[in-house]
């Protein structure tokens, strides 16, 4: 018997309808940001969303946790599928998946203290009396490596870490079985970011949780993640275990993004060879077809092929 | 020639509950033709450095105080406004973290690159854009005579920080201060925009200063690193050195922490503790909370700059 995973995203779509100015008359075009992505993330594991700006990772982790709403798919949380639910369904499965958001200073009221702002998902959601509540906030603010004392301070008080560290406590205080974190170290500092990645991965152990981990930082998903899938245009284009994709990377695109990474070694400097769209579109005709705009949306429709055991890189056709 | 000769400087802001002490006493120096490297945590001190010896910072509240602050043999600290316009965009000139803010939204590209130029040479508009031109054409922007017609919010970040690296060289300056440049792009974009500077600054023959937090574009781009934090120099020396053997403890834990060098899921090496206020540092060596070899000493005085080896120097008691 398979276990059923903690999240399922299947072929997944999201379009939204962009104004385009034609001379003096406003039209909607069709902006396809996602395509036809089905993930599976399994129990107590890490995956990597890793694709640069607009490549459509945040608004695929979003529809996973139902913020942004899927134009076709499906989403399945420990099983059961969520795409259609209304509001009243949903709340008992928004207790199982939380979000970590990049900023962490917009992510926060400034108005609650952080004691409050811990314990707001348990005074949603009906745990416990108000005293049980407050008392688990500052147990979490603690465990997330904040003294008690900080229950009564406001997020301005707090350093772009601390805030951070405080969004994971609201987060992970539902004791949720899955955390969609959307670049939670791209804002923080050098020598604090290496502090959230070691609090990630301790609080994962402890809990058993299912972390999406949406990133456009390589290094961080190296370290980090046990699988990665890569995105480009609104789709999946290669998709295997971490390792696999830093050493045996097939697609043009995923080599392209390793080969962008700078190495740690003054003496590994190299001239790189830089592949642009439409290099890309050469050694790879379907991204070629795939324009985002063109009416009607993209005509080919790539596959996801098996080049080995769990590793999947998009069909091209060479 | 010593390009840019900084001797103790240290640049302080006035605010109406106290003063803030951003750099406190730093001395550094570029040759001509030299790569400079200053990295350095948010708060380090390593932008309000650049933007002290350009005299960009406006004074009040800031306050320069130092001992030689030159740019190609001028002083700075009593060069008139006059010669201050001369000096930014020939002798040096720079480039942001934030193209989008950096270009006026409401001129085109080739108004902004040709209005450059003509302030610091004659030229007619007709000679200026053909200049212009052939710039945009240098920085490999593909289709250089529309893009000067485009507005900056036509243009991607990429293509922007193009443009800007376009108009900081116009003038064809000795040498480029890049704060950041990078740090707002994709990072195929970014291993494409340092390869375009690295380029051009043997081309041109220029000095460079490139201040980033990331260490791996200090790896990437330069020949001499300076590592700032709580607004002084931790540590000084060529960038193979740096990080074949990083001195200060600072530097090595910077070095130990980044993530991505074992592959696997693994914790990293972490460093306790957060970046000093500067509005509040800590007494002696501005590491010392956070050091593990820190005793009594280093919190109660800063340890002198000094030199630990051909060409480098570092600013720690263990290492003196």
């Amino acid at each position: 018997m398979t276990v059923t995973p903690a999240l399922e995203l299947r072929h997944l779509s999201k379009t939204f309808s962009l104004p385009v100015r034609n001379g003096w008359r406003t039209t909607n075009v069709d902006h396809h940001a996602v395509m036809d992505v089905s993930l599976t993330l399994p129990r107590n594991a890490i995956l990597g969303l890793v694709g640069e700006s607009g490549s459509g990772k945040t608004t695929t982790g979003m529809m996973a946790m139902r913020l942004v709403e899927p134009s076709a798919g499906q989403i399945l949380v420990d099983g059961t599928d969520i795409t259609a639910m209304d509001h009243a369904a949903l709340k008992p499965f928004r207790r199982k998946m939380q979000v970590v958001f990049q900023d962490s200073y917009s992510a926060l009221d400034p108005m609650m203290t952080l004691g409050q702002i811990v314990a707001e998902p348990l005074h949603i959601h009906n745990v416990g009396s108000a005293s049980d509540q407050a008392d688990q906030a500052l147990g979490w603010l603690q465990r997330v490596g904040l003294d008690r004392s900080y229950g009564n301070r406001y997020p301005h008080e707090l350093s772009g870490g601390q805030r951070q560290r405080v969004a994971i406590a609201r987060a992970l205080i539902l004791r949720p079985t899955v955390l969609v974190a959307d670049e939670p170290t791209s804002a923080l500092d050098v020598s604090v970011k290496a502090q959230i990645i070691n609090l990630l991965l301790d609080l994962q152990a402890e809990m058993g949780l299912s972390i999406l981990f949406i990133s456009h930082d390589l290094s961080v998903v190296r370290s980090l993640t046990d699988k990665v899938a890569v995105m480009f245009n609104g789709r999946v284009v290669e998709h295997a275990r971490t390792e696999t994709i830093f050493t045996d990377a097939r697609h043009p695109y995923t080599r392209s993004l390793l080969d962008a990474i700078p190495v740690l070694n003054p003496r590994l400097r190299r001239t790189r060879t830089f592949l642009s769209r439409a290099d890309l579109a050469s050694r790879s005709p379907r991204l070629a077809q795939r324009d985002l705009f063109a009416p009607g949306g993209p005509s080919a429709e790539p596959q996801l092929v098996a080049v080995a055991d769990d590793h999947f890189v998009e069909a091209i056709v060479t | 020639m010593r390009l840019v000769d900084i001797e103790n400087l240290s640049v302080s802001f006035a605010q109406h509950d106290g003063v803030v002490q951003a750099v406190r006493g730093l001395s550094l120096h570029v040759d001509a033709g030299e790569s400079l490297g200053i990295v350095g945590e948010s708060g380090s001190g390593k932008s309000v450095t650049c933007m002290a010896v350009l005299r960009l910072l406006r004074e009040p509240p800031a306050r320069i105080v130092a001992g030689r602050l030159s740019l190609a043999g001028t002083d700075m600290r009593k060069a008139s406004k006059r010669e201050l316009s001369q000096i930014r965009g020939r002798v040096a000139a720079m480039i942001f973290q934030d193209p989008m803010t950096a270009f006026d939204p409401v001129f085109t590209i080739g108004h902004q690159i040709i209005e450059t130029i003509q302030a610091h040479r004659p030229a007619s508009k007709a000679e200026a854009r053909t200049e212009a031109e052939l710039l945009l054409k240098r920085v490999e922007i593909k289709n250089p005579a529309s893009v000067l017609d485009n507005y900056p919010h036509q243009l991607s970040g990429g293509m922007l920080q193009r443009a800007m690296i376009a108009m900081a060289l116009s003038c064809r300056p000795q040498i480029l201060f890049a704060d950041e440049p990078t740090t707002a792009l994709d990072v195929t974009i970014q291993a494409q925009i340092l390869q375009l500077i690295k380029d051009l600054q043997s081309e041109f023959g220029m000095g460079l200063i490139m201040v980033t937090h990331d260490l791996g574009v200090i790896a990437e781009t330069v020949d001499r690193v300076v590592v700032m934090y709580g607004g002084r120099v931790m540590e000084e020396g060529p960038v193979q050195d740096i990080f074949d053997a990083p001195a200060h403890p600072y530097t090595r834990a910077l070095l130990l922490s980044m993530p991505g060098q074992i592959a696997g899921r693994r914790r990293l090496v972490e460093i306790k503790g957060a970046s000093p206020n500067p509005a509040n540092p800590p007494t002696g060596c501005p590491f010392h909370p956070r050091c593990d070899q820190a005793d009594a000493k280093c919190s109660a005085e800063a340890p002198a700059f000094a030199a630990i080896g051909h060409a480098r120097q570092a600013a720690c008691w263990r290492l003196q």
